[in-house]
C-alpha cells in the first residue's frame, strides 16, 4: 500500500489539534467522551459477539425492558460471566487431546484494561493438565544448599508473601510473524500468548534463605509435577532476585492450567521457564540442558546457529482496538488502543502511526505503568474513511526499542514457506505489527 | 521442625508488615530431608553425566523396546509421519537450511546425547511417563542414537559412556543475553 493512496484528511476545522498524519489526534481528545463514544461503540464486535441487531436501538422509544419488570436470577456461589460473553473465550489448539503440547490464546482484541481475567490466561502444556491434590504436593528444594528442605503447601503459606502484577509471555508468542506473507488472523491468534496477571506468593530468595545456598551454585533447575516432569534450567541470580513460588492469580489460587497449586513465576522471562506445578528446585553448577531449553525453546538464526538460554521476553506492543476481524462502520473518531510490555522493566513511551510508520505520535500511558506488566496505551484518532496502517511502537524504561518488522526479519530471518497461523516455527518475535483499514472500514494484517 | 510450631505470631506478622519486608528470622516451616529420600524424584541428568544411573542397554535391546513403546507414534523407523499424532521425528539429519523450527532433530541439533536419556525417562511413553527401568532408557538411547549413526551398532550406553557421546550441533549455540546469567 503506498503512501499516495492514503486521502489527506483535513484537521483545521476539528477542535481537536493532529499530532500526526492521517488523523491522529492530540491525546486531550481521549477527554472529550461524546466524540470517541460516536467512534468506539461502532465497531462491529460489540455487536456481533453479543448477537444483538447490528445498528444499537438508539431510536427506539425509552420503556421498561423485560428484566426491568421482574426480579433477576438467584446468586451463584461462583460466578461465570453473561451468557451474552459466551465468544469471549480463548482458541484451543488441541482440542481433542492428541498426544502432542495444548495451548490456549487469550481474546486481546475481546477484553480491555491490562489484567487478563483467570479464564482467559494463555496456557502452554506439555502433557496435557495435571489433577493436583494440594494436600499431597511437595515442594523439594535440593543440591547445592546446606540444608535440603520439603515444603508443603501449608508450610510455604506460613511466609511471609508478595503480590505483584506481572506479564507471562510464551517464547512462541506472535511466531505468525515469521511468516514471508502477513498471516490473515486477528490478534488472538497473532498474540494471544501472552496474558498479565497479580500473582501472590513466597519470594524464592526467602526459602533460600532457610536452605542456605553453597557458593558453587549458579543455576537452579526447576521441575514440574505434571506427566512430562517439565524441567528448565534458570540463573540464580534470577531466583535471588525477583523470582516467586506463586500460589494465587489474581486472588484466587492458581487455575488448574496455569499451574495449580504452585508454579515458579520469573517475572519478564520466557514463559515455559516459569514451570508450572512446581515440585522440585535443585540448585546446581551448570544448566542441565533439559529437552525445553536444548531443542524446544532455542531459535535458529538465518546462519543456522541457534539462540539459546534467550531467557527475556524483550519490549513489545500490539493495538488491539481496531484489528482484524473488526470493521469501522463509518468515517470519524475512534480511540486506537494495544498493550505494551517488556521484560526488561517498565514501558517509558509507546508511539502510534496511522500512515504505515511515516508519521508518529505519543500515545496516552494508562496508570499505573508496573515493571514487566501489560501497559495499556492509547490514542485518539480520526478516521477520514480513507486507507489507513495503524501500527504501535513501544520503548522500555531501560532504552529497549521495539524493532520494526524489517529491522528485525534483518537480523533474525523469515520463514521460507507460509506456515499454518498457530504453528510455532521461530520464536520471539518482537516486531511491530501493522494493521491495515480499507475504504470500507475492514482491519487486516499487513506488513508495512 | 522444631521450630514450626512457633507459627502462630509468625502469620500475624506477615500480616501487619509490608508486602516484602523481611523477617529476622524465618518461619523454618520446610522439613528437612535425608539426601537418600531424594533419589526418587532426583531425576536430572546433566552434560557431563552427573545424575546417570546404574545400568546399560545396547541398541539391539532398544530395537525391540521401540517397536512395542514409541512406533506407534513416532513410527517404524523413527521418522515420524503417524496419521494424526504429531510427535516429532526420532531418525534423520537433514541440514539446516531454514529457521524453521521443524528441521531440528536430534542428529542434527541437539546438543548433549545425555538429554536423550533425561528427556526418555521423565516424559516418555506419552501415556505412561517414569514407568521405563533405567536399563530400558539406557537401551532406547542407545538405539536412537544408532539409528542416527551417532554410535556403533554394538554401542553399549551407560553411565560413563553416555556423556562421552559427541553430538554434531553441539556447538551451534549462541547465548542471547549472557549479562543476565
Amino acid at each position: 500500500m503506498s503512501i499516495s493512496s492514503y486521502r489527506r484528511h483535513r484537521t483545521k476545522s476539528s477542535p481537536v489539534e493532529a499530532v500526526a498524519g492521517n488523523g491522529l489526534l492530540h491525546r486531550r481528545a481521549l477527554l472529550r467522551r461524546g466524540v470517541i463514544l460516536a467512534g468506539a461503540i461502532s465497531t462491529a464486535p460489540l455487536g456481533s459477539r453479543t448477537g444483538a441487531a447490528a445498528e444499537p436501538p438508539t431510536d427506539a422509544p425509552l420503556t421498561e425492558a423485560p428484566w426491568s419488570r421482574e426480579p433477576g436470577s438467584i446468586i451463584q456461589p461462583y460466578q461465570l460471566p453473561s451468557r451474552f460473553e459466551k465468544n469471549v473465550v480463548r482458541t484451543v489448539s488441541n482440542p481433542t487431546g492428541q498426544p502432542s503440547p495444548s495451548g490456549a490464546r487469550t481474546p486481546h482484541h475481546l477484553v480491555n484494561g491490562t489484567i487478563t481475567p483467570n479464564g482467559l490466561h494463555f496456557v502452554v502444556v506439555y502433557g496435557g493438565v495435571p489433577d493436583i491434590d494440594p494436600d499431597k504436593h511437595r515442594l523439594l528444594i535440593h543440591g547445592l544448599v546446606k540444608r535440603p528442605l520439603v515444603f508443603t503447601l501449608e508450610a510455604l503459606v506460613r511466609y511471609p508473601m508478595v503480590t505483584r502484577v506481572t506479564f507471562l509471555e510464551c517464547g512462541g508468542n506472535s511466531a505468525p510473524l515469521f511468516s514471508p506473507q502477513p498471516l490473515q488472523a486477528n490478534v488472538q491468534a497473532l498474540h494471544g500468548l501472552a496474558s498479565c496477571a497479580e500473582w501472590t506468593g513466597v519470594k524464592l530468595s526467602t526459602l533460600l534463605e532457610e536452605t542456605g545456598t553453597d557458593p558453587k551454585a549458579k543455576w537452579f533447575i526447576a521441575e514440574g509435577a505434571d506427566a512430562p516432569h517439565l524441567t528448565r534450567s534458570v540463573p540464580l541470580k534470577k531466583g535471588l532476585d525477583d523470582a516467586m513460588i506463586a500460589l494465587y492469580q489474581n486472588g484466587e489460587r492458581l487455575m488448574p492450567a496455569n499451574g495449580y497449586p504452585m508454579r515458579l513465576l520469573l517475572p519478564g522471562y520466557e514463559g515455559n521457564m516459569n514451570v508450572k506445578y512446581l515440585r522440585r528446585i535443585k540448585l546446581v553448577e551448570e544448566p542441565a540442558m533439559s529437552f525445553w531449553e536444548s531443542k524446544v525453546y532455542t531459535q535458529i538464526l538465518p546462519n543456522h546457529k541457534a539462540y539459546q538460554f534467550y531467557l527475556l521476553q524483550e519490549v513489545k506492543s500490539f493495538i488491539t482496538q481496531p484489528s482484524p476481524g473488526m470493521t469501522l462502520r463509518e468515517p470519524g473518531p475512534y480511540e486506537i488502543s494495544g498493550i505494551a510490555y517488556s521484560g526488561a522493566g517498565r514501558i517509558s513511551k509507546v508511539m502510534v502511526s496511522a500512515d504505515g510508520g511515516r508519521s508518529w505520535a505519543d500515545a496516552a500511558l494508562q496508570e499505573p505503568v508496573l515493571s514487566k506488566a501489560f501497559t495499556r496505551f492509547r490514542m485518539p484518532w480520526r478516521w477520514d474513511g480513507g486507507a489507513a496502517v495503524l501500527q504501535s511502537r513501544a520503548w522500555d524504561e531501560t532504552g529497549n526499542v521495539q524493532p520494526t518488522r524489517a529491522e528485525f526479519v534483518a537480523q533474525r530471518g523469515e520463514l521460507k514457506a507460509v506456515p499454518p497461523v498457530a504453528a510455532v516455527l521461530n520464536q520471539h518475535c518482537n516486531a511491530i505489527t501493522s494493521w491495515a483499514v480499507d475504504s470500507a472500514g475492514e482491519v487486516k494484517h499487513v506488513y508495512s | 521442625m522444631s521450630t514450626a510450631r512457633e507459627v502462630i505470631p509468625a502469620v500475624g506478622l506477615a500480616l501487619s508488615i509490608a508486602a516484602g519486608a523481611a523477617f529476622a528470622e524465618g518461619p523454618n516451616s520446610g522439613k528437612p530431608i535425608d539426601p537418600a529420600d531424594i533419589a526418587a524424584w532426583d531425576i536430572t541428568i546433566e552434560p557431563d553425566g552427573a545424575g546417570l544411573p546404574p545400568g546399560a542397554g545396547t541398541p539391539v535391546q532398544g530395537a525391540r523396546l521401540y517397536a512395542e513403546q514409541c512406533a506407534q507414534c513416532h513410527g517404524p523407523d523413527g521418522k515420524g509421519g503417524v496419521t494424526g499424532v504429531n510427535a516429532a521425528p526420532l531418525v534423520g539429519s537433514e541440514p539446516i537450511t531454514d529457521i524453521s523450527a521443524a528441521i531440528k532433530r536430534i542428529a542434527n541439533f541437539w546438543p548433549y546425547a545425555t538429554t536423550l536419556f533425561d528427556y526418555i525417562r521423565r516424559a516418555m511413553p506419552w501415556q505412561q511417563p517414569m514407568t521405563l527401568a533405567n536399563n530400558d532408557v539406557y537401551a532406547l538411547t542407545a538405539y536412537i542414537l544408532a539409528q542416527n549413526k551417532l554410535i556403533g551398532e554394538n554401542d553399549t550406553m551407560n553411565a560413563q559412556t553416555l556423556p562421552r557421546v559427541r553430538m554434531p550441533n553441539r556447538d551451534g549455540f549462541i547465548v542471547r543475553f549472557p549479562e543476565a546469567m
